[in-house]
């Protein structure tokens, strides 16, 4: 499979011609500079009301040029890449610096290839009745499941990613990126009542990851089990309480809890609530988390990440200590910690910077029946939509979509989405019992961080928080002020 | 494709018009019974000065090309970045492959020819100025925002930064119909990121920010960064507030979010599909009468002005609720057909898929009290500044979100409160806006003033 090389067979790329751009690029001195080649294709296909009503496809290639001069980066990029634009990009770049040029580069070493995503046939070269048969499938099921569903969207998405990135250092790194991902959402209706539900899932895969076990009819099921549950939800209580989160997609918690501030560019800045603390205790002594860009197959993981660097696994919290940083080359060379493989960007329109991968935490002793069985009362929460940090303040959200009351140490009823928020550096200190049963998330992940979105995976096992807010509205809970 | 990739036609690099025709005609000549073209063209310029220092520079152009075929009522989208020859070739065979495969929608179609058009007085969207400030000005912008910040108190400890942007933009809409428009915007803006700190390290971090069409229009940076230094200060000493039902006033800053979630609820393709909890609601009243939301996107200089929407149809002021009455959805041409109405001029169109919904300048009627007036009334009651997370289920209208702000005692600030939830059903709380200040303020396509809101949850401790 020769996936490697691809700029220099599609667009004529000598090793002398990425010579020349960097010397360009570090025309006006500067300490490092790299080029990220991009070629992305993708297609998008959509199913409502039991139609194809959208299907397209598209291309977006360009070359994104970066110089560091000490702290400061100069970027320019083009969507051309003729020889001319490059070197445009390149001395536009340069400008961040100001000294004397410096000397060319000489010789590239090439990163070890690494294969976390062997497909034969990318997804986006296979046959598109094959993508509309996974679609159609998805609304046949999900409107099987439930007389009560009414209304079926399904999508299909995939993309390849072809990157080169080279840097004056001697980086060159090549890689062939896939990306799938099915997407059902329900509406359910009842006379009066109605409600939603989502299901998706996919990863670094080709076509016929959809026709193993996670199939149209598995994320169709799902996603209208949710609809379905909640017509019957009732309010959410409000305030601070116990609260178990179901093991994998409700691992977004330590995505936005700790994730977040522990990058290090906000901590070589000192802007994040994790600042300095390494070494402490952030955590309680069961809650081991990792960040770990090196899962096969993964949403994730890249065999290497957008500056070149192979990816790796990091231990982020140890038993409860702070032990690092994830970092991209820059913040390594400020801070002189190592490069963890983590710098990314959405595209060669963007500065790359430290992100996740795929964030989980590792399974413990306790069995998931226990944890339900010790509350009191509180929330189950089994599945989120998204979440927020302030990286500052630490307050992190993330918003249960499937979420239980437990009383008694029974699961009992279903209530409606809630909102629960906490802080960051101490939300974990308060996980007192940690399951044996870790479970990644179904490889829908997307991470939004200055404007730049990436693919990223979560994990956690079943787990439990001694006291978390959770925002309802159920009036019995509510105390305090009347006017 | 080959190395004459390499080689660009300048024909094709300067006229954006020609490319756009040329493109829906190959289209045509291929088969299509209808077919849409966008091309977008756009330049950027971004600064970063961090500590006084610069910290990023970029600058950059890029441009794409979209097209959208229909084969009587089957209809595909591709794009590309690639405009040569082989390129757009591509694109276009690809779309009338793609066209085949998908379902025959009744309602498809680009709109009639009879209701394209285009706006023909000068909306005022594009000032060359954003650009004519010489490179160390622009870092000086920047440089002067922060600074502005850092120096307005001593508890201003650290800094994301001082920032200035500019942006143009140039777009081109062709369709089968003989259709061809194209309008150019620009954008500027300053910004400070201040981060306060107190004695015993706890932090805090806020911002603001200037964003105009023209530099003209621009705050002072010196401006930005002192209002930014302040909505930072006052977050310090942040206390978790208790649970309780107590009157929300909502800043300008998250008050737009209210109006984007009846955005959402109004939005055709929710509607048509049931996912609203306003669908089937025309001519009812879906808030109290004091509330009057207007979409309009023929305002000039405004932030959502285009003289044509995403499909080439004329943009125009819409009512979407007069004194609590919901009198219009938002709608583009494919959902206006499926709920057996006109399109509202609403239609926007990346490069790809079928034509979304957006608004123009989207806003809620302002009131007469002053924001101080309006909080002076309020016994025991939660100001929120920011909301964390989105939570707010439109079709049931669940609505949850993390929250801080200060806390109202006796009709003024106390202190400030974070790490609380605020919690409610959006149907309810449009009927429960109780007032409604003075303060509208566009700083973006979506405006709303002060406003106050009963019969929400706070949670805390």
């Amino acid at each position: 499979m020769d996936k490697q090389r691809f700029f220099f067979e599609h667009y004529g790329l000598a090793e002398r011609d990425l010579e020349r751009y960097l010397a360009a690029a570090l025309s006006a001195g500067g300490d490092y500079a790299d080029l990220y080649f991009e070629y992305l294709s993708s297609t998008a296909l959509m199913v409502d009301e039991s139609m194809v009503k959208s299907a397209s496809q598209g291309i977006s290639a360009g070359c994104g040029v970066r110089v560091v001069s000490g702290e400061r980066t100069g970027y320019a990029y083009t969507d051309d890449l003729s020889a001319d634009r490059i070197l445009h990009a390149a001395r536009t770049a340069a400008l961040i610096a100001s000294a004397p040029a410096k000397t060319s580069v000489a010789g590239f070493q090439k990163t070890a290839a690494r294969s976390l995503y062997p497909v034969t046939l990318p997804s986006v070269d296979a046959e598109i009745t094959a993508k509309v048969e996974l679609v159609m499938r998805a609304d046949k099921a999900a409107r099987a499941y439930d007389p009560r569903i009414k209304e079926v969207r399904a999508s299909y998405s995939d993309e390849l990613r072809n990157i080169l990135v080279v840097g004056s250092d001697g980086t060159f790194a090549e890689d062939s990126q896939p990306l799938a991902r099915m997407n059902v959402s329900c509406i359910a209706k009842t006379e009066g009542n109605s409600a939603r539900g989502t299901s998706g899932g996919g990863g670094r895969v080709a076509l016929d990851f959809f026709f193993g076990d996670k199939n149209p009819e598995f994320f169709a099921k799902e996603s209208a089990r949710q609809a379905i549950l909640q017509l019957d939800a009732r309010e959410a209580p409000a305030g601070e309480m116990e609260v178990v989160l179901g093991p994998g997609w409700p691992g977004v918690l330590l995505h936005e809890a700790v994730g977040h501030g522990l990058e290090a560019d906000f901590n070589r800045k000192k802007t994040s609530a994790f600042a300095g603390l390494v070494g402490k205790r952030v955590a309680s002594e069961k809650c081991t988390v990792v960040d770990n860009g090196t899962m096969p197959w993964r949403r994730g993981s890249l065999n290497v990440d957008d500056e070149g660097e192979p990816t790796q696994e990091t231990v982020l919290i140890e038993k409860g200590i702070l032990k690092g940083y994830l970092s991209d080359k820059l913040s390594a060379r400020l801070m002189g910690i190592s490069d963890t493989g983590n710098g990314r960007r959405e595209s060669y329109e963007h500065i790359p910077m430290p992100r996740m991968t795929n964030t989980y935490m590792l399974a413990g002793q306790d069995n998931p029946e226990d944890i339900i069985r010790s509350v009191k009362r509180g929330v189950y929460a089994v599945n989120f939509g998204g979440g927020q940090v302030d990286i500052t303040n630490g307050k992190f959200v993330f918003s249960a979509s499937e979420a239980y009351m437990i009383e008694d140490g029974q699961i009992t009823a279903p209530i409606k989405g809630a909102t629960l928020i906490g802080n960051g550096p101490d939300v974990l200190t308060r996980v007192s019992m940690v399951g044996n049963d870790l479970r990644l998330d179904e490889g829908v992940g997307t991470c939004g961080k200055d404007g730049q979105a990436v693919p990223v995976g979560v994990g956690i096992p079943t787990i439990k928080v001694d006291r978390l807010t959770v925002g309802g509205t159920a009036k019995k809970d509510v105390g305090g002020f009347m006017q | 494709m080959s190395s004459t990739q390499l080689q660009t036609n300048p024909k094709l690099e300067t006229d954006l018009r020609e490319i756009a025709q040329d493109i829906v005609r190959r289209a045509m000549t291929g088969g299509a019974s209808a077919a849409e073209c966008v091309v977008r063209e756009g330049d950027e310029f971004s600064t970063l000065v961090r500590l006084g220092q610069v910290e990023t520079l970029k600058e950059s152009g890029s441009k794409s090309i979209g097209v959208r075929v229909f084969f009587g009522q089957r209809a595909a989208s591709t794009y590309s970045s690639d405009f040569s020859r082989e390129g757009l070739d591509r694109m276009v065979s690809s779309a009338l492959a793609l066209a085949k495969i998908t379902s025959e929608d009744p309602f498809g179609g680009i709109p009639e020819a009879s209701q394209l058009g285009s706006l023909s007085a000068d909306l005022a969207l594009y000032h060359e100025d954003v650009y004519s400030l010489p490179g160390p000005d622009r870092i000086d912008y920047a440089r002067r925002a922060e600074k502005a910040a850092l120096d307005f108190d001593p508890r201003i400890k650290n800094s994301e930064g001082g920032s200035f942007d500019a942006a143009t933009g140039h777009k081109v809409l062709a369709n089968s119909h003989g259709f061809v428009g194209e309008y150019r915007r620009s954008y500027c803006s300053v910004a400070a990121v201040p981060i306060a700190q107190t004695d015993d390290g706890a932090m805090q971090r806020d911002y603001w920010y200037s964003v105009a069409r023209t530099l003209k229009k621009l705050d002072p940076p010196e401006q930005v960064g002192k209002v930014a230094a302040e909505r930072t200060l006052r977050r310090l000493c942040a206390r978790k507030a208790k649970t309780a039902q107590v009157p929300i006033v909502f800043d300008p800053m998250v008050s737009t979010s209210i109006l984007e979630h009846i955005f959402e609820g109004v939005n055709g393709d929710s509607v048509y599909r049931g996912a609203s909890f306003l669908a089937g609601k025309l001519g009812q009243n879906i808030a109290g009468d004091n509330v009057t939301i207007i979409d309009d996107g023929t305002m000039p200089g405004g932030f959502g002005t285009s003289p044509f929407d995403g499909e080439g149809i004329p943009t125009r002021r819409t009512v979407v609720v007069e004194n609590g009455v919901l009198k219009s959805y938002l709608l583009n041409t494919y959902t206006a057909k499926k709920l057996g109405l006109q399109t509202t001029g609403n239609a926007s169109r990346g490069l790809a898929g079928t034509p979304g919904i957006g608004p123009g300048n989207y806003f809620l009627q302002p009131g007469t009290k002053t924001p101080k007036e309006l909080i002076s009334g309020i016994k025991e009651g939660l100001y929120v500044t920011e909301f964390l997370g989105h939570g707010a289920n439109l079709v049931t209208g669940d609505y949850s979100r993390g929250a801080s702000g200060l806390w109202i005692s006796g009709g003024e600030f106390a202190y400030p409160v974070e790490e609380i939830t605020v919690a409610g059903n959006l149907k309810e709380l449009f009927f429960n806006i109780s007032d409604i200040a003075n303060d509208l303020e566009f700083r973006g396509s979506v405006a709303a003033p002060t406003i106050r809101i009963e019969g929400l949850t706070v949670g805390g401790e």
